[in-house]
């Protein structure tokens, strides 16, 4: 009854579907039945390919396996030894030197998000700030905007390095030809490094803070404007009681999304310095990858998978709190 | 004469602040908008230079006023590496091989259309059923199909890897303690199933990265359709489904094209997985342009030129969506 039911489900015209109308025919097909079939292919799929890789992960950190020395072999539980070697509480010099490792690359990364999201933001609020009015080629403007964040990460990285490059590069030709600054090597010195990465991501995700912005802003009703106007209230009085506390919702939300995605990058670690120089723009999924299939130490690279699971879900929930917490208030 | 000018100068004050803003608007405005298109612009002259003037100081900036644009580089593209340092030996040129780039040019087609259709199917289907019945434990599933998003990439690649190297052994490891002998034999056929170097398992996992995407903004569409149509319908006889073939779907299809245009960025941009998944077989173009770096020398003007050609496309799409990617990019969370 089933079968035949699912194969008739192209022929929706009546014309072909016999004496008895769709409706009769369909009937074993009730709402809760559809909404099962409908829901049941999604479901499974990202159970099979998302979920499932996630809990084999969280057993592979109970273990020391290796992808390529253990092959074959039953993995062997070691506890939470991974996850205390990552914590830094190894006891042999290379596990200390793990820990060490992954409190860097964990600082590293910090050093990248939190650069990366308060200037995209101030930038982008800003931007809005001003922009938001109509004015000739507002839409073309949108537009271009728009081209960067869509962009593939490894075409953009690859451009920025060539762009960056010391010798003839474009940016250092601006900024020492033009503008009589010093050479900045951009992509081979420690302190700098990272920045290359910085201005790469601002480059491309500058817009989304900024189109975002002025989607608030352009909610924020007028009359609330005109009523400060008629007190004679001043404009940072206007910015400060009315557009800010209308907007920062919806800054939230980008902001947790540029947290989010700026916190897993990785195409341009790769493309743009490689983790170099010396590791000093080795973000945690690089260093990640490095570990699970340069050095194949699986078992670790999952304990460290998960600990870097933990900490964007906390920081995730915390943003999500306060976003919550602020609706309750408006 | 000096306070004559103090008294002008207070009553055009208004008029200067006025200009000076109208100043400011118009500079960050033309600042903007340089420093976005920027890099676009230099990737694209770069396309165009001959070879000599890719490395040249001081840069090029103006083709046909610098330097006479060539289109070699865009031959360069279909064509491999030419043997040793060496170039522009005439009679290398002939014996030069066709690139990989066609071919996973077609790849990167394949995979990206294929799971495109399928994420948008599967995900509108299930975005209605979440829009329009009663289930139980929705919140929950929602939530669950958006947190697949919010996975840091490179976790999940470690099992991944694993899962699509060998799932037919796993499959088989798993049927063999079954004591029945054809299930056994079926074990035993499937054992060296691999899903790596193959369209079918990246385009699955390609799926499984768009499709929580595909349900949240389609319930947001299909949630702004009125219950009301389709059950004027199922009043006027029609069933269910053939109310959302021929009421519900034709209403949605818009909205089903804007979400496509995120699959398709997504699986046309990806990276990582790919990289390692499909190092043999079944590679896209971005493995590819990061291959073509190579070591030392960069032909920086090849690499030009393949960038611009995989980036058409994705720049045609923007064009054409425009209205909707603020919608998509926020998973809905900012409404038009």
């Amino acid at each position: 009854m089933v079968n035949s039911g699912l194969t008739q489900n192209n022929q929706l015209d009546k014309e072909h579907s016999g004496d008895k109308p769709l409706r009769v025919r369909f009937r074993w097909l009730t709402d809760n039945r559809m909404s099962f079939l409908f829901l049941s292919p999604t479901m499974l799929l990202l159970l099979f390919i998302a979920i499932f890789p996630l809990i084999w992960s969280l057993r592979l950190s109970f273990t020391d396996w290796s992808v390529i020395g253990d092959a074959g072999k039953i993995p062997e539980p070691v506890g939470f030894h991974s996850y205390g070697t990552a914590l830094g509480l190894g006891e042999t010099r290379t596990e200390k030197r793990v820990g060490v490792e992954v409190a860097e690359r964990f600082a590293i990364t910090g050093q990248f998000v939190l650069p990366t999201v308060i200037i995209e933001l101030l930038l982008g609020f800003g931007l809005a700030m001003l922009l938001n009015r109509k004015f000739l080629g507002r839409g073309l403007l949108m537009t271009v905007m728009l081209i960067p964040m869509m962009l593939t990460p490894v075409i953009v990285a690859l451009y920025w390095k060539y762009m960056l490059r010391t010798d003839i590069g474009v940016i250092n030709y601006l900024i020492h030809d033009i503008f009589g600054g010093p050479r900045i090597d951009w992509l081979n010195q420690i302190k700098i490094a990272i920045w290359a990465l910085v201005l790469a991501d601002v480059w491309m995700w500058t817009p989304f803070m900024m189109l975002i912005s002025l989607a608030g802003l352009s909610a924020v009703p007028k009359y609330l404007y005109e009523a400060a106007d008629v007190d004679q209230a001043s404009a940072w009085f206007k910015f400060r009681h009315i557009t800010l506390p209308m907007v920062t919702p919806l800054l939230l939300i980008a902001v947790l999304f540029r947290t989010m995605d700026a916190y897993r990058l990785f195409d341009q670690a790769w493309v743009l310095t490689g983790g170099g120089p010396g590791g000093s723009t080795e973000v945690m999924s690089f260093y990640l990858y490095l570990v699970a299939f340069k050095d194949f130490e699986t078992g670790l690279a999952s304990a460290i998978g998960y600990i870097m699971l933990i900490v964007i879900i906390a920081l995730a929930n915390l943003l999500i709190r306060k976003i919550n917490e602020i609706a309750d208030e408006g | 004469m000096t306070t004559n000018t103090q008294i002008t100068r207070t009553s055009n004050l208004p008029k200067i602040i006025h200009y000076a803003k109208e100043f400011l608007f118009w500079f960050v405005l033309i600042a903007t908008f340089l420093f976005s298109i920027f890099p676009l612009y230099w990737m694209f002259i770069t396309s165009l230079k001959p070879r000599t003037d890719v490395e040249m100081t001081p840069p090029t900036f103006m083709p046909f006023v610098d330097y006479q644009p060539t289109l070699d580089n865009y031959v360069d593209v279909f064509l491999k590496d030419r043997a040793g340092a060496g170039f522009a030996e005439a009679d290398q040129e002939a014996t030069r091989k066709i690139s990989e780039f066609p071919t996973t040019l077609t790849n990167s087609v394949i995979i990206t259309t294929v799971t495109t259709i399928l994420a948008v199917l599967m995900g509108t289907l299930a975005a209605y059923a979440f829009s329009r019945f009663q289930i139980k434990g929705e919140a929950d599933m929602r939530f669950f199909i958006l947190s697949t998003r919010m996975l840091p990439p490179v976790v999940v690649l470690i099992p991944v890897f694993l899962m699509f190297n060998q799932p037919g052994e796993l499959v088989n490891n798993a049927l063999q303690n079954i004591p029945i002998s054809f299930i056994q034999a079926f074990g035993e056929s499937i054992k060296d199933f691999s899903l790596r170097n193959s369209y079918i398992g990246i385009t699955l996992l390609y799926i499984t990265f768009g499709l929580p995407f595909v349900v949240w903004m389609m319930k947001g569409f299909f949630d702004e359709i009125p219950k009301e149509y389709e059950e004027a319908a199922m009043m006027d006889g029609y069933s269910r489904l053939e109310a959302i073939w021929k009421i519900v779907l034709p209403e949605a299809f818009p909205a089903m094209l804007a979400t496509s245009v995120f699959v398709v960025i997504t699986a046309w941009n990806e990276f990582v997985f790919v990289l390692l998944l499909n190092r043999d077989n079944a590679t896209t173009v971005p493995p590819f342009l990061f291959s073509i770096l190579g070591y030392g020398q960069v032909e920086w003007g090849r690499t030009a030129a393949t960038s611009v050609l995989f980036l058409i496309p994705i720049i045609v799409f923007t064009f054409l969506a425009r209205n909707h990617l603020l919608r998509g990019v926020t998973f809905g969370a900012v409404r038009r």
